[in-house]
């Protein structure tokens, strides 16, 4: 296991009349080359949870295990653990303060220690792994670029420090369709031609379809439900109860169940919905 | 009547002196009668938010011209009143209120309009029981979720009185609960006032009277919800996504060509239509 | 997470006759104890003030210790001055180490200057612990008022501060979110030389920058679409109306600091 949560307890301001409560007895666990998403209402705990996996907040109670060593607030190196769990933010480009791109893309691998020569073709990578070109934009000043632009500069600033695991909060939150596509397909080939883990916090249940394997369900700060995409998504009622919209697919097809036709609910995309129908109503209709 | 005549915009670049004519807006024609509830679709970068701050005199036309009631938005003396008809919520909901409590906020434009304190208490009282946010008066805004900030957004217009609200892509920012939140509202909203709602979620657009699409400073297509949906090919070079719904339609339709009479564009259509067609 | 926590101003949310009373009424107080803590010079006049504050605070539902808390912050300047006092005032010398002496005039002083500097600190206290923010913007505005006749900002300013002080959860949000983005890529804000450290600081304040910037402009573009034009022809949802008590609450006040001023110049 690649990451591991051991019974891990965290509040803020604890010890103090206002102490909330965010995280309580999570244990979950990561395996490399997975892709895990995260999901759950405002306030359920997944960005605290997410801090943990990079040494940027550590449990009050637990343990928090990367690659086989535990994290802790003075032992660890921690420049090590956050190279190899890479967190993009939400709404990264809210982070950006270099002048020219090279320079933000550049900003984590100098701090890890990475030198000159190789720095350059490390970023050549992240940006060619965002879709961005290396030769065009180096010089730009990143401000001036669109918006979706931007989003990508960010991610490729955390992937150039060429973390194993890659850890994304609401990375689409705001983006158009065609944005999110973007990003979600230069995800799956990351995942798929380099092994990066994906670990992917949403609200969206539609956009977790396209690309994660295992979903954990949070809510008050607990791990409510956890397994394989279709297991979770076909289980309609359960979701709403814990804040979370079922897919569209999902809710049709649990809708027909109500009506009588026995469809299944595991079905993720149209095309699955669609096929489903075909079979079990169309064609039944027919024969 | 908002009317929009060949409107054109472009944003100069002040470094350069030279206006670049990268227009944001290509001679758009628009009109939204009174009491109509429209959608308008559009990727990043489509112009539709430049449009919006057409609506109000934010911005003014490089090209053609803007009238709301027969008032021109290029005559500074009228813009006063303008703003009074036409009501702006804005994208991000941390950076549109201004006062420390949500009373204060709701209260905010009626008292630039300098009404009596009676009246400002009554519009404040009727706004926020509109948005439902009435337990929520003294709360600080920080406190409260993006669903609940945008309400108090919308409550803060709606206390102006306004004749239309623009939601310039109010619902963008927020989760699924808060996207519910607003969606709700504004279907509550429908027919007591105008509403012209800006978005890219396609999904917004079903309970709509009007849709229409924009794409690279053009106003490309207008229809009713089920036209534009009709549209598939096309809603993919504007860079727009079908619903699920309409889109698992569309794969059975292409299969059985006369399966539905009506393109069902909502799921309880989609289920309804295979279900009682039996 | 972190932005629910914060509370904006010190503001105890409980009810008590110095709660509802008119925020002018505070704020003029305030400032007169303040003056009036400044000019005497006698241990008795700090002792009735003292007594006075106390029965306030007492009058004000509000725990002792918790108006002690605001004390807290200051500590380090009280324990400085004392020290600078204690050390530095010629005298009659009481004790004595080396190059070290402590004269009894300078210990005398030191203390004074920080019972002072208490009360001070515990009057202003009382203020904000029972004043929203809302009202003391609107106080301080009506009391500027009058000045708007010689072109001074009045309504301008209480805008300012309303703002200054809605946003300040955001911007400390929004300056907690950046840091631990920066943490994750390497950033170091803990450890290194002073000079390093402020060097350190670039990737923390120029994005909060860029974004106050875009935040100020979001909110300007509102403020106009709402009709905004500055104080010219605007009401208020709240008109601030001084009642009778706060008439016999003030004028009691005054009188009984006007009798310890003067009797501490007699006494003298």
């Amino acid at each position: 296991m690649f990451i591991v949560l051991d019974h891990v307890s965290f509040s803020y301001l604890a010890h103090t009349p206002f102490e909330i409560s965010a995280l309580v007895d999570v244990n979950c666990a990561i395996d490399r080359g997975e892709s895990v998403g995260i999901i759950g209402r405002t306030g359920c705990g997944k960005s605290t949870l997410t801090q943990h996996f990079n040494a940027l907040l550590f449990p009050d109670a637990g343990k928090v295990l990367i690659d086989g060593s535990e994290i802790r607030k003075k032992s660890a190196p921690l420049k090590e653990v956050r190279q190899k769990i890479g967190l993009v933010f939400q709404y990264p480009e809210h982070q950006i303060f270099e002048e020219t791109v090279f320079g933000e893309v550049s900003f984590g691998p100098r701090n890890m220690g990475m030198g000159e020569g190789e720095l350059e073709r490390t970023v050549r990578w992240a940006l060619d792994m965002v879709g961005l070109d290396f030769e065009t934009l180096k010089e730009k000043n990143p401000f001036e670029l669109s918006g979706g632009q931007m989003r990508r500069v960010a991610i490729a600033s955390i992937l150039s420090m060429r973390p194993q695991a890659l850890v994304l909060d609401e990375p689409t939150a705001g983006l158009d369709p065609e944005g999110k596509k973007m990003i979600f397909g230069k995800l799956k080939t990351l995942r798929d031609e380099w092994g990066t883990t994906l670990v992917i916090v949403s609200h969206s249940m539609e956009d977790l379809a396209q690309i994660a394997q295992r979903i954990i369900i949070m809510d008050q700060g607990k791990i409510v439900l956890e397994g394989p995409i279709r297991e979770i998504f076909s289980q309609v009622e359960k979701l709403e109860w814990y804040g979370v919209r079922p897919p569209a697919t999902a809710r049709i097809a649990a809708e027909f169940r109500k009506r009588g036709y026995d469809l299944d609910c595991t079905v993720l995309t149209p095309q699955e919905l669609a096929k489903e129908i075909e079979d079990k109503i169309i064609q039944r209709r027919k024969g | 009547m908002i009317e929009f005549e060949q409107v054109s915009y472009w944003y100069s670049d002040v470094e350069s002196l030279l206006e670049i004519k990268d227009e944001v807006l290509n001679s758009v024609s628009v009109v939204i009668q009174k009491g109509e509830f429209v959608v308008l679709l559009g990727r990043n970068g489509s112009g539709k938010s430049t449009l919006a701050k057409h609506c109000n005199g934010l911005l003014i036309p490089k090209r053609g011209k803007v009238t709301i009631d027969g008032l021109n938005t290029m005559q500074a003396e009228n813009l006063w009143e303008i703003r009074q008809k036409v009501g702006l919520v804005f994208q991000n909901p941390d950076n549109q209120i201004i006062a420390t409590t949500v009373e204060e906020d709701v209260a905010f434009g009626p008292e630039n309009l300098g009404l009596p304190m009676e009246e400002i208490r009554r519009r404040l009282e009727e706004a926020l029981s509109i948005v439902d946010m009435q337990d929520f008066r003294r709360k600080e805004p920080h406190l409260l979720s993006g669903g609940q900030k945008q309400r108090v957004a919308i409550a803060g217009v709606l206390a102006m009185h306004p004749e239309y609200l623009v939601l310039d892509e109010a619902t963008s920012m927020l989760d699924p609960e808060g996207r519910g939140e607003i969606i709700s509202l504004v279907s509550r909203l429908k027919g007591s006032i105008t509403v012209f709602h800006i978005t890219h979620y396609i999904e917004e657009a079903v309970n709509a009277d009007r849709v229409m699409v924009m794409d690279e400073g053009r106003m490309v297509a207008q229809g009713t919800p089920r036209e534009i949906f009709n549209l598939r090919d096309q809603i993919v070079t504007w860079g727009l996504e079908l619903p699920q719904v309409t889109e698992t339609a569309w794969l059975l339709r292409e299969k059985y060509p006369h399966l539905f009479p009506t393109l069902p564009v909502s799921e309880t259509e989609l289920v309804d239509a295979l279900c009682l067609s039996s | 997470m972190l932005g629910k926590s914060i509370v904006l101003g010190q503001f105890i949310p409980i009810e008590s006759p110095i709660h509802s009373l008119d925020p002018r009424v505070k704020i003029i107080l305030a400032g007169v104890l303040i003056f009036i803590l400044f000019i005497v010079q006698d241990w008795f006049s700090f002792l009735f003030l003292g007594i006075f504050i106390f029965g306030l605070t007492l009058t004000a539902h509000i725990p002792t210790g918790y108006l002690l808390k605001s004390l807290k912050p200051i500590l380090f300047l009280l324990v400085f001055t004392l020290v600078l006092q204690i050390f530095f005032t010629p005298g009659e010398v009481i004790w004595e180490y080396g190059i070290l002496r402590i004269s009894r005039e300078g210990f005398v002083r030191g203390l004074f200057i920080i019972v002072r500097l208490c009360l001070l600190i515990l009057a202003t206290s009382l203020l904000t612990l029972t004043t929203t923010p809302v009202e003391l913007t609107d106080g301080l505005e009506y009391l500027m008022n009058p000045f708007k006749r010689w072109g001074f900002p009045a309504h301008e300013l209480a805008m300012m501060m309303t703002i200054a002080i809605r946003f300040i959860p955001t911007l400390l949000e929004e300056a907690d979110r950046i840091m631990k983005a920066q943490e994750a890529r390497g950033a170091n804000f803990e450890t290194g030389s002073i000079i390093q450290r402020a060097k350190n600081l670039i990737p923390l304040l120029v994005p909060l920058f860029i974004n106050s910037f875009k935040r100020a402009d979001d909110l300007a573009i509102a403020m106009e679409s709402r009709c905004y034009r500055g104080g010219i022809g605007r009401t208020r949802l709240r008109v601030l109306q001084l009642k009778q008590s706060d008439y016999r609450f003030l004028f009691l006040s005054l009188a009984f600091i006007t009798f310890v001023t003067f009797s501490s110049f007699f006494l003298w």
